[in-house]
């Protein structure tokens, strides 16, 4: 389903470099102070510093050997630049992402439409597209990039959205109804079209978003913030471990040096969660960018994740378009060829996808079409609310209607016909299963029965399936009839479904919802659907939809496509997986560490503890050593799983906590003795 | 202002209920128990020589000894030793014990010391010893009073009380209680 | 089977099988249904009557909390003065002196917190009127003010969404006379028939059979052990608290003394689960305490009936354990068993003498006292219990995908912060007071002021460092054991322990119970299939995974210096 159009490869060189540099710049203390954790490990840093320098100046060796003091402040410094090269990767990985739709904002020259009694003659301007303001109106012509989001007031036009959606195929916006919102960065293919601008500049989404995956402006989510304050409770109790650790020292006769205090302080501390907790964020916003939805805020996708309640258009998201023709049934004693005749007579002035759709299963069943298009041969009847029958009159006086089941027969009846039993069995057949029967009558007799079905779209029972094992529970909106809609519910495997429904309807329901507690998901792009979007916690406006519905929405789908929902969903889960599973990684780790640095710590007074060195480490040093290079080396090594996301699995609540209990809890267990092991080996070449 | 009032009317009454009414039922009840709540007494000839609940001190070798106590059997107080495991000074007390027990009863072997019989106790005030304990003084005993080992053995067996139900807790001996029997056996 | 491993068993499964009844009644008691203590009504009515308090006016969390703190301060400045003034008050039949101002400021707290340190030995340091009018007193509503707050929680549990957490004095009162006052009696009135003083005779002086004049002291002790043991509180009527052969003469009362040391505790956890008709929940919770709770003992009663490994080194017959310090009626399995139940339950009293066990033993009690709980302190474990399930939830439901909710609430950063805020004190009060502790030993062991820190500790090396540990770690959990050669009473004890005893005691208490406030304001969520069950094994064990986890973090270098370096030094 998902586009990969703008794939970027996970280390990309020049994104490297750029991240590279990045790392540096983040050094600044204003910066680093954002994140408790890693600021701690950069003060520690600087201490160590301190420490080789006064070492250089003084000759003082009572904080053990120079060598090992610039050692240990270089392996703390890069462990600095680790977390910081995480960030800037993934804001660089973000800009890439922002770049191609960034160029859409640069200057482009816009035909502004001036007010009447401004002193030039001419009324169509070029300024510079940064010119233009909220209410502004311009005017684009074939060829022309539109310069800035706005609303279509005037014309219809086509136009080539691939700059901002990737696909190619040219897509239709008018003036009224429910296209009329275009994209600055697209271009108009055909026809011409006067725009309103609807937005101040640099405050369209795209805008936004740029600055979101930028991390310009990317606010804290709570949970992201709930977690911080836990980060910080473990940073401090660490702080407190190794501030009492020093009259414990003192108690039991043994001096510690400053390197060894800073060093199990930073092994301890959560360095791996904390250094890629940032990334994570960014990564999840760039995630959804690349499924072509725009955020308005992180909390946003964040919500989504949370979702209970989805609401799906059943037209488009769980059948394919609109309902097809299938099937033609005569009525006693009416031969299906006269009867396919009839039909193509009744469906001719019926523009709706439907009525195209009757006419193409005619042709297939090889009627031919008259060319009846002139006044003269006959009058179109249009379908109206009063009669919910449409069809023409022949030049001859033959009234043909097609209509709804209950119109034609109600039409019928009042003529003194009897409905044939057989068309009133095929009518209920049809409808029970799932269809829409259209009832064909010539002059108030009826002759036969056209079978409309919906088409469920492939693989979508799987799609919410998937969802019912998230716990999200699906709703199908549809405006046909009830019988129609369970049919359909049914085989497509929703849980519950909107019937006739009305606009009205979408809002109730929703409010229903969430009185309950739900969180609700919609997708909309109606004017009409604005107050829905705006209610519902999770609103995706389509980037077809109107201004108002985007407006009202917090993300918008630039892909048009309604099943995108159910992406969102997994991106919002899969954010909250990665931190809760670094996190429990990370806080795994320290036991190991315990092990390593502890004793190393007390060996020399309290050789007893050497029992603890599980581990069998060679030296008090090199333990050291392993431990905080272990440290540094795992951020970088974890990039990637932060940066693509930990694999959600769709397995409920209890199972999935089992198993990222068992490979990140387990796993953060076992991985740094085997890690920190190897490393002592290593080292123990060299020292 | 109401919270204090309530809280001042309340502790009262409450004080009244726990403090007041609670221990004076159990000390009314309490005088239909043994000992009328004051304490089971066991007196040999009509005197009082000590509570049976709580353990005396017993160093002459003519008796069954005690175990060590910190707080030298006077039941004015009670403590326990609270010397650590390891501690090289209280490993020296206890070596002590070990050299004056063998020295005050020859023929024992070193390895049938019984540790509890040189150590102290929790409250200072331990009644019982194990019967192991006992068992490995009757050899002494029986020396000091001219006894013969098997009848000491027997009054000792007489004087070990079973667990609990025969099957919940360790076997004990009341040392006052088994060193009055043995002042009676004469 | 070894007659001393089948009374542990007997004894920890006969406290299961009674807790399970007594949860239930207690449920009963708060909802309020009808119960067999229904003759207590018309003193309730009374005691409600007097005090001026309508029983049926709810309290939200804040009003529930002042409520709380305004009865309890009360209580401190009462509790103090009768102290330093108990000479000249009535019932001192043996004439001991007042306490000295820190040691009042101690043992006054001590007990209001329900923690009951003893900074003095009770045979001299109280006199019959405090051991009842304060300590008594204060044993029966310190408990009581434990279970209001566990039932105030249970109260935001209980409802979808409510303000109400119960009227605090109601709570108080009916914890008193529908549970601990019922089960004292009952309890009071067995140890009186088995031996311990009851009436009011003030010491006795005899003579020995070998001839030595000796006093023993006495008094009305039953009631007050009775309710020492049913309310987690553990101070006991004599020095030697329970291994003290009158407090507990016979293997039978100390059966009896075990089970009532974590009967409440347990029977709350049960109490939870049909209270707010979750029994599921009591259960995994009941589990996890349980499955920790066993193992520690069965690493003791191992270690403990194995023997002193320096003791062993001295040839000698070391057949029923390690006995220093216990008591040869209980023996070395039925003590271990006591120091994990009392280390476990926040209760801290004690059958024989922590400060001699072996070292590994001594570092679980330490680790059992850390936690904190493990059934915990009436009312309070499953407080501190609730704070673990929180960060628990918060954790889990990050790993699942969906923003935490614990019954229907969902959990967000100011809960994260109150439950990390009380979990952060506990690692930091015992940490900073041993640190304090160590650092005057290691520099200033000749202070004047605080009475010599060189001759505070009772033995040297690691197992010194145990002792300050111990005793920090006791204060901060309301425990009340201690590793008693430490020489507490003096100005700088006294006083540390009593500032951690306070913050330890009123923080976790409000934190929790804050928390349930705000949590049942919040709107209430269904369970849907994508929300993670707090009653599932799986969460359990997430659950035992934080405790063990966060716990060892936080203590393993003082665990490492103390109890570990000293159990690797003998191995």
């Amino acid at each position: 389903m998902l586009k990969r159009k703008r794939e970027i490869k996970l280390f990309e060189p020049a994104l490297v470099n750029t991240a590279i540099k990045q790392s540096f710049v983040k050094l600044s203390p204003r910066l680093m102070v954002k994140n408790p954790v890693m600021f701690t490990v950069e003060i520690g840093t600087f201490v160590m510093l301190a420490v080789v320098i006064w070492q250089l100046a003084t000759h003082d060796i009572t904080q053990g050997a120079l060598w090992y003091n610039i050692v240990i402040f270089v392996i703390l410094f890069i462990t600095v630049l680790f977390a910081n090269f995480a960030e800037a990767l993934a804001e660089a990985r973000g800009k890439a992402q922002a770049e191609s739709l960034r160029k859409t904002r640069e200057e482009t020259p816009a035909k502004k439409v001036m007010a009447p009694g401004d002193i030039f003659v001419n009324e169509i301007k070029i300024v510079p597209s940064s010119q233009l303001r909220l209410g502004d109106r311009f005017v684009c012509e074939s060829g022309d990039v539109i310069p800035m989001d706005g609303e279509v007031i005037e014309g219809i036009a086509t136009i080539d959205e691939s700059a901002i959606t990737g696909e190619s195929a040219p897509v239709i916006r008018e003036a009224g109804g429910d296209k009329s919102s275009v994209t600055g960065g697209t271009k108009v293919l055909s026809d011409r079209i006067v725009v309103a601008v609807t937005t101040h500049p640099g405050e369209t989404f795209l805008d936004k978003m740029i600055a979101l995956v930028e991390g310009a402006s990317r606010q804290k989510t709570p949970n992201e913030i709930a977690l911080t304050i836990l980060l910080a409770a473990f940073t401090l109790i660490f702080i407190i471990v190794c501030v009492t650790l020093k009259p414990f020292a003192d108690y039991a006769n043994t001096p510690i040096t400053i390197a060894a205090f800073i060093s199990l302080f930073v092994c301890l501390i959560p360095t791996t969660i904390g250094g890629l907790l940032s990334a994570i964020g960014i990564a999840g916003m760039d995630r959804a960018l690349r499924a072509n939805v725009i955020s308005k805020s992180g909390k946003a996708v964040e919500t989504a994740g949370d979702v209970d309640v989805l609401l799906l258009d059943k037209t488009g998201t769980i059948t394919i378009g609109n309902r097809k023709a299938t099937n033609f049934y005569s009525a006693d004693g009416v031969s299906e060829k006269a009867f396919i005749d009839l039909v193509v007579y009744a469906s001719l002035a019926d523009e709706t996808p439907e009525g195209r759709s009757i006419i193409e299963l005619a042709q297939r069943k090889g009627a031919a079409i008259p060319n009846l298009r002139s006044e003269s041969d006959a009058t179109f009847v249009k379908f109206t609310a009063e009669t919910r029958s449409s069809g023409l009159n022949l030049a001859n006086g033959t009234r043909i209607r097609k209509g709804a089941f209950d119109a034609i027969r109600h039409m019928t009846t009042a003529a003194g016909y009897i409905v044939p039993a057989a068309i009133e069995e095929r009518v209920k057949l049809i409808s029970g299963a799932g269809g829409t029967p259209l009832v064909v009558a010539v002059n108030n007799e009826i002759k036969g029965v056209i079978e409309l079905q919906d088409i469920i779209k492939p693989g979508i029972q799987e799609r919410f399936e998937r969802l019912r094992k998230m716990g999200v529970k699906t709703v199908m909106v549809t405006g046909d009839n009830e019988l129609t809609a369970k049919y359909i519910a049914s085989k497509a495997g929703v849980d519950d479904f909107i019937a006739g429904a009305k606009p009205d309807d979408k809002m109730n329901y929703i409010r229903k919802e969430q009185a309950a507690g739900k969180l609700v998901a919609m997708m909309g792009d109606g004017t009409n659907d604005a107050p829905a979007l705006a209610q519902a916690d999770v609103g995706v406006a389509m980037n077809s939809g109107t201004q108002a519905a985007r407006e009202a929405g917090n993300m918008v789908d630039l892909d048009n496509d309604p099943t995108k929902l159910i992406e969102v969903v997994e991106i919002g889960k899969q954010l909250l997986i990665t931190r809760g599973t670094l996190t429990t990684f990370s806080i795994a780790n320290d036991v190991a560490k315990y092990f390593a640095i502890v004793p190393a710590l007390f060996i020399a007074s309290i050789p007893a503890l050497q029992h603890l060195n599980i581990m069998g480490l060679k030296s008090p040093q090199s333990a050291i050593l392993s431990a905080i290079i272990f440290n540094a080396v795992i951020i970088p090594m974890l990039i990637p799983l932060a940066l693509k996301g930990v694999a959600y699995k769709p397995v409920g609540a209890s199972a999935l906590l089992r198993r990222n209990l068992l490979i990140y809890g387990a796993g953060g267990l076992i991985v740094p003795f085997i890690g920190i092991k190897l490393i002592d080996m290593l080292l123990g070449l060299f020292i | 202002m109401k919270i204090f009032l309530v809280s001042i009317k309340l502790t009262l009454i409450l004080i009244i209920i726990c403090a007041g009414l609670f221990p004076l039922t159990v000390a009314l009840v309490g005088k239909l128990a043994p000992g009328r709540g004051k304490g089971e007494i066991i007196t040999v000839k009509g005197k009082v020589v000590g509570y049976a609940n709580v353990g005396q001190k017993f160093t002459a070798d003519k008796y069954f000894w005690s175990r060590p106590s910190a707080v030298d059997y006077n039941a004015a107080g009670s403590a326990g030793s609270n010397k650590g495991p390891t501690n090289p000074r209280y490993l020296e007390t206890v070596e002590d014990r070990i050299d004056s027990f063998l020295v005050h009863n020859p023929g024992i072997k070193r390895g049938e010391v019984p540790a509890e019989l040189v150590t102290a106790s929790g409250s200072g005030l331990d009644p019982d010893i194990s019967p192991a304990s006992a068992y490995v003084q009757v050899k002494r005993v029986a020396a000091v009073r001219g006894l013969s080992e098997a009848k000491l053995k027997s009054l000792v067996d007489a004087h070990v009380e079973k667990p609990l139900l025969g099957i919940l807790g360790p076997s004990k001996v009341n040392v006052l209680k088994l060193n009055v029997a043995l002042e009676e056996l004469r | 089977m070894n007659t001393e491993l089948f009374g542990v068993i007997i004894t920890f499964f006969l406290s299961v099988l009674l807790a399970f009844p007594l949860g239930k009644y207690i449920a009963k008691v708060f909802k309020g249904e009808r119960t067999i203590t229904d003759f207590m009504n018309p003193l309730e009515r009374l005691i409600f009557r007097f005090s001026g308090v309508d029983p049926a006016e709810g309290m939200n969390w804040k009003q529930f909390l002042k409520a709380m703190l305004s009865i309890n301060m009360l209580w401190f400045v009462y509790a103090f003065f009768a102290l330093i003034f108990q000479n000249k008050l009535p019932l001192n039949p043996d004439g001991n002196p007042g306490q000295t101002p820190d040691l009042a400021f101690n043992t006054a707290i001590s007990f209001l917190v329900n923690c009951n340190l003893q900074h003095y030995s009770g045979e001299t340091g109280l006199t019959y009127f405090t051991q009842l009018f304060v300590v008594t007193f204060l044993q029966f509503v310190s408990a009581a003010t434990g279970i209001a707050a566990l039932v105030a929680v249970f109260n935001g549990l209980k409802d979808k969404n409510t303000d109400n957490l119960g009227n605090f004095w109601a709570i108080l009162v009916r914890s008193i006379t529908r549970i601990l006052l019922p089960l004292s009696l009952v309890m009071g009135i067995i140890l009186a028939f088995n031996g311990t003083p009851s009436g009011f005779d003030g010491k006795d002086t005899i003579t020995t059979l070998q001839g030595d004049t000796v006093q023993v002291s006495r008094g009305p002790a039953a009631g007050m052990i009775a309710i020492k043991q049913l309310g987690t509180n553990g101070g006991g009527w004599f020095g030697a608290n329970s291994a003290h052969p009158l407090e507990n003469p016979n293997y039978f009362t100390n059966i009896i003394e075990t089970i009532a040391i974590i009967l409440t505790p347990m029977a709350l956890v049960f109490a939870l689960g049909f209270y707010i008709n979750r029994k599921k929940l009591a259960y995994v919770i009941f589990g996890v305490m349980t499955f920790l709770c066993v193992l520690f003992i069965g690493l003791n009663v191992y270690f403990e009936t194995k023997g002193n490994p320096a003791i062993d080194k001295m040839g000698i017959a070391q057949h029923i354990g390690s006995m220093e310090g216990k008591e040869i009626r209980f023996g070395s399995a039925a003590t271990a068993l006591w120091s994990v139940v009392t280390t476990s339950s926040s209760n801290g009293s004690v059958n024989g003498m922590h400060d001699s066990l072996t070292p590994l033993s001594g570092g679980i009690l330490l680790l059992d006292m850390m936690i904190n709980a493990l059934y915990g302190g009436v009312g309070v474990g499953l407080l501190n219990y609730y704070i673990f399930i929180i960060i628990a939830v918060f954790i889990s439901g990050l790993m699942v995908g969906r923003t935490p909710e614990f019954m229907g609430h969902k959990v967000e950063a100011r809960e994260v912060k109150i439950a990390t805020l009380v979990w952060l004190l506990t690692a930091f009060l015992v940490k900073a007071g041993t640190a304090m502790a160590a650092y005057m030993a290691a520099h200033h062991p000749d202070l004047a002021w605080s009475v010599n820190p060189s001759a505070w500790l009772n033995n040297p090396s690691y197992h010194g460092f145990s002792e300050m540990l111990y005793e920090f770690t006791s204060a901060n959990a309301n425990n009340g054991s201690g590793f008693e050669g430490l020489s507490d009473n003096n100005i700088f004890w006294n006083v540390t322990t009593g500032f951690v005893l306070i913050l330890a005691r009123y923080i976790p208490i409000i934190g929790p119970v804050a928390i349930a406030g705000l949590l049942a304001n919040k709107k209430f969520i269904p369970e849907s299939p994508g929300t993670l069950r707090t009653d599932s094994i799986t969460f359990g064990a997430m659950t035992l995974a934080i405790i063990v986890v966060v716990n060892a973090l936080s203590f393993f270098p003082a665990l490492a210096l103390g109890p570990l370096a000293e159990y690797f030094s003998i191995k």
